[in-house]
């Protein structure tokens, strides 16, 4: 009955809500599910196993997938920590620095790599590297990301920062603490669960980036994603959404860790 | 930010090393981000080398490869080469029926979402948080599992009797703009869920006080009000969707090319043409400047115009 005089009630609008979130995880549902199928042929059900998951670990294509997995989560641990010190950094610059003429522009400049389509970046990255014979390969992926990963960081800490008022510093540079102290020891505690939320998110990002990675890469260094998509150009096969639905679950680990680190005490900082 | 009565005077602590603290940011983003878009600038105006690569010459070649066709040995007057421009109207209109269709699933959702309780909105919100952040390759790659001519929506149908032959998608124009909308759904819900949130409901109220009915209320109240979220989640699918390169690639295959897929091409193997994928990327990064220029000005003169 209230909901029938509930002036904010708009028929349609949940069969819409529910149609929304069937699009947006019945394809991946459905893929997590098959790669539990007992069967070669990827479509026709054969029964629950776990065989895909063997031979995502020790089967023929194994090592490929190990080196893969490697280059990127190593390269997603020390891009996620650089872009995170720098975005802490500049946090702190932007949000306690008062006003001052270049803060719209810094602003801009931070969140540059969100605005320019992913390929533009990728186009150009790749051309920087080549004109100051930079080789592609392992370094030039980590430089990308952490570039790529400024803004992602930066966005959670600045908002965590925003609702943190000054008084804590101030009293602790009223009692004697040098700025580093301040920092150290006051803000930065305060500021954590927005630097985790951070952290996670550049981690995330990182780890799951294809466009720039793929053109940046050079021959002969693959990480996850790009071993995907090779792999996915001859054929989906069922290895494939095995090691597909492990990356999810992980992504999903990340985002949720980032999301209840961003809600951490924010009631009261 | 602190008070007069501080023994720094006006200046919060921080306040003094603001530039340090930038600086960095400045220097990463600067020398890896806006440095290159400059370099890729200048190589749209060289000339190619024909094992990828360019040489140190200025010329408009790869400007006017894309504009004009000028007969196979360049001898002939210039006309209009439709090639290319096709690719790029072609990426424009997908991108545009992309946020359409977004808007129109997406508005219904943000809506619902802010209107519920906060603890159950908090669930919702996180529901279409996951995957905006889920890598976007896998996503893809499962939309195509899920479609494709012997795909489980097939079977399904057939083994269910409903259709007699696959329903063909993969490789269509259909397909990739299923990719582009699936894509970028949750960046359509976010901003405008946010718009909505904060939207004060007593106008409702009073618009039903005055005999309004729901939906002209939702027509003339609430989506003026929430435009600023409207128009910000068009651009972040729009944007994304122009640029895309995964859906046409691995949805479209070779006949549905999108802008994205062009550029791509370029800098493969020994066959591509460098200062050619620099000039398209330039014009790209141009529309996308333009949309956000007018946004940011549009965005200017509202809120001078309404006072505040």
């Amino acid at each position: 009955m209230a909901r029938k005089t509930d002036i904010r009630h708009y028929q349609g609008f949940l069969p819409m809500t529910v149609l929304c979130m069937v699009l947006l995880y019945g394809p991946l549902i459905i893929v997590m599910v098959y790669s539990f199928n007992d069967s070669l042929s990827i479509t026709r059900w054969g029964g629950f196993s776990l065989r895909w998951y063997y031979d995502v670990f020790f089967g023929l294509e194994a090592p490929k997938f190990q080196k893969a997995a490697f280059n990127s989560f190593s390269i997603a641990t020390m891009a996620a920590i650089t872009s995170t010190t720098i975005a802490v950094a500049a946090a702190v610059g932007m949000i306690r620095g008062g006003q001052f003429r270049a803060k719209t522009a810094s602003f801009a400049l931070i969140s540059l790599p969100l605005m320019v389509p992913e390929i533009v970046t990728a186009v150009a990255t790749l051309i920087f590297f080549t004109t100051i014979g930079f080789t592609a390969g392992y370094a030039t992926i980590l430089v990308a990301h952490i570039v790529f990963c400024i803004p992602f960081a930066y966005l959670p800490i600045a908002a965590r920062l925003e609702g943190i008022e000054n008084i804590y510093e101030e009293a602790a540079m009223d009692l004697y603490a040098s700025r580093a102290q301040a920092f150290f020891q006051v803000l930065m505690p305060l500021m954590l669960p927005g630097i985790i939320s951070g952290f996670l998110l550049a981690f995330v990002i990182s780890l799951d980036d294809f466009i720039i990675t793929n053109f940046v890469k050079g021959a002969g260094i693959e990480t996850l994603p790009t071993a995907i998509f090779g792999a996915v150009k001859q054929g989906i096969k069922p290895n494939i959404m095995a090691i597909s639905t492990l990356l999810l679950l992980l992504s999903f680990v990340f985002v949720t860790l980032s999301w209840f680190a961003g809600r951490m005490g924010s009631k009261n900082p | 930010m602190a008070g007069p009565g501080n023994s720094r005077g006006f200046q919060g602590v921080f306040t003094p090393l603001r530039y340090w603290l930038l600086l960095p940011s400045w220097l990463v983003v600067g020398f890896f981000m806006v440095a290159p878009v400059l370099i890729m600038l200048v190589y749209s105006f060289l000339t190619k080398e024909f094992r990828g690569g360019v040489i140190w010459e200025f010329t408009l070649a790869a400007y006017d490869q894309f504009f004009l066709d000028r007969g196979l040995f360049g001898d002939e007057p210039p006309k209009i080469e439709w090639t290319y421009i096709g690719i790029f109207w072609r990426s424009v209109w997908q991108a545009g029926l992309a946020t359409v269709l977004c808007l129109l699933i997406g508005f219904p959702t943000a809506y619902y979402i802010a209107t519920r309780p906060p603890a159950t909105r908090n669930i919702w919100v996180f529901l279409v948080t996951i995957p905006y952040w889920v890598n976007l390759l896998i996503r893809t790659v499962s939309m195509k599992f899920l479609i494709r001519d012997n795909g489980p929506i097939n079977e399904w149908l057939l083994s269910a009797g409903l259709i007699a032959e696959p329903i063909h998608l993969i490789n269509t124009p259909v397909a990739v703009q299923l990719g582009l909308f699936y894509s970028y759904l949750p960046f359509m819900v976010l901003p405008i869920y946010a718009a909505i949130e904060r939207f004060d409901f007593s106008l409702c109220e009073a618009a039903a006080d005055l005999y309004a009915g729901r939906w002209f209320a939702l027509w003339h109240i609430i989506i003026p009000n929430v435009r600023p979220g409207i128009v910000a989640g068009c651009i972040l699918v729009f944007i994304p969707s122009l640029g895309a390169f995964l859906a046409p690639d691995l949805l479209g295959g070779a006949k549905n090319f999108m802008i994205g897929s062009l550029i791509e091409e370029q800098f493969k193997g020994t066959a591509g043409n460098w200062p050619f994928g620099a000039a398209a990327s330039m014009i790209l990064l141009s529309v996308v400047l333009v949309v956000l220029f007018f946004n940011a000005r549009n965005r200017a003169t509202q809120t001078s115009g309404a006072g505040h």
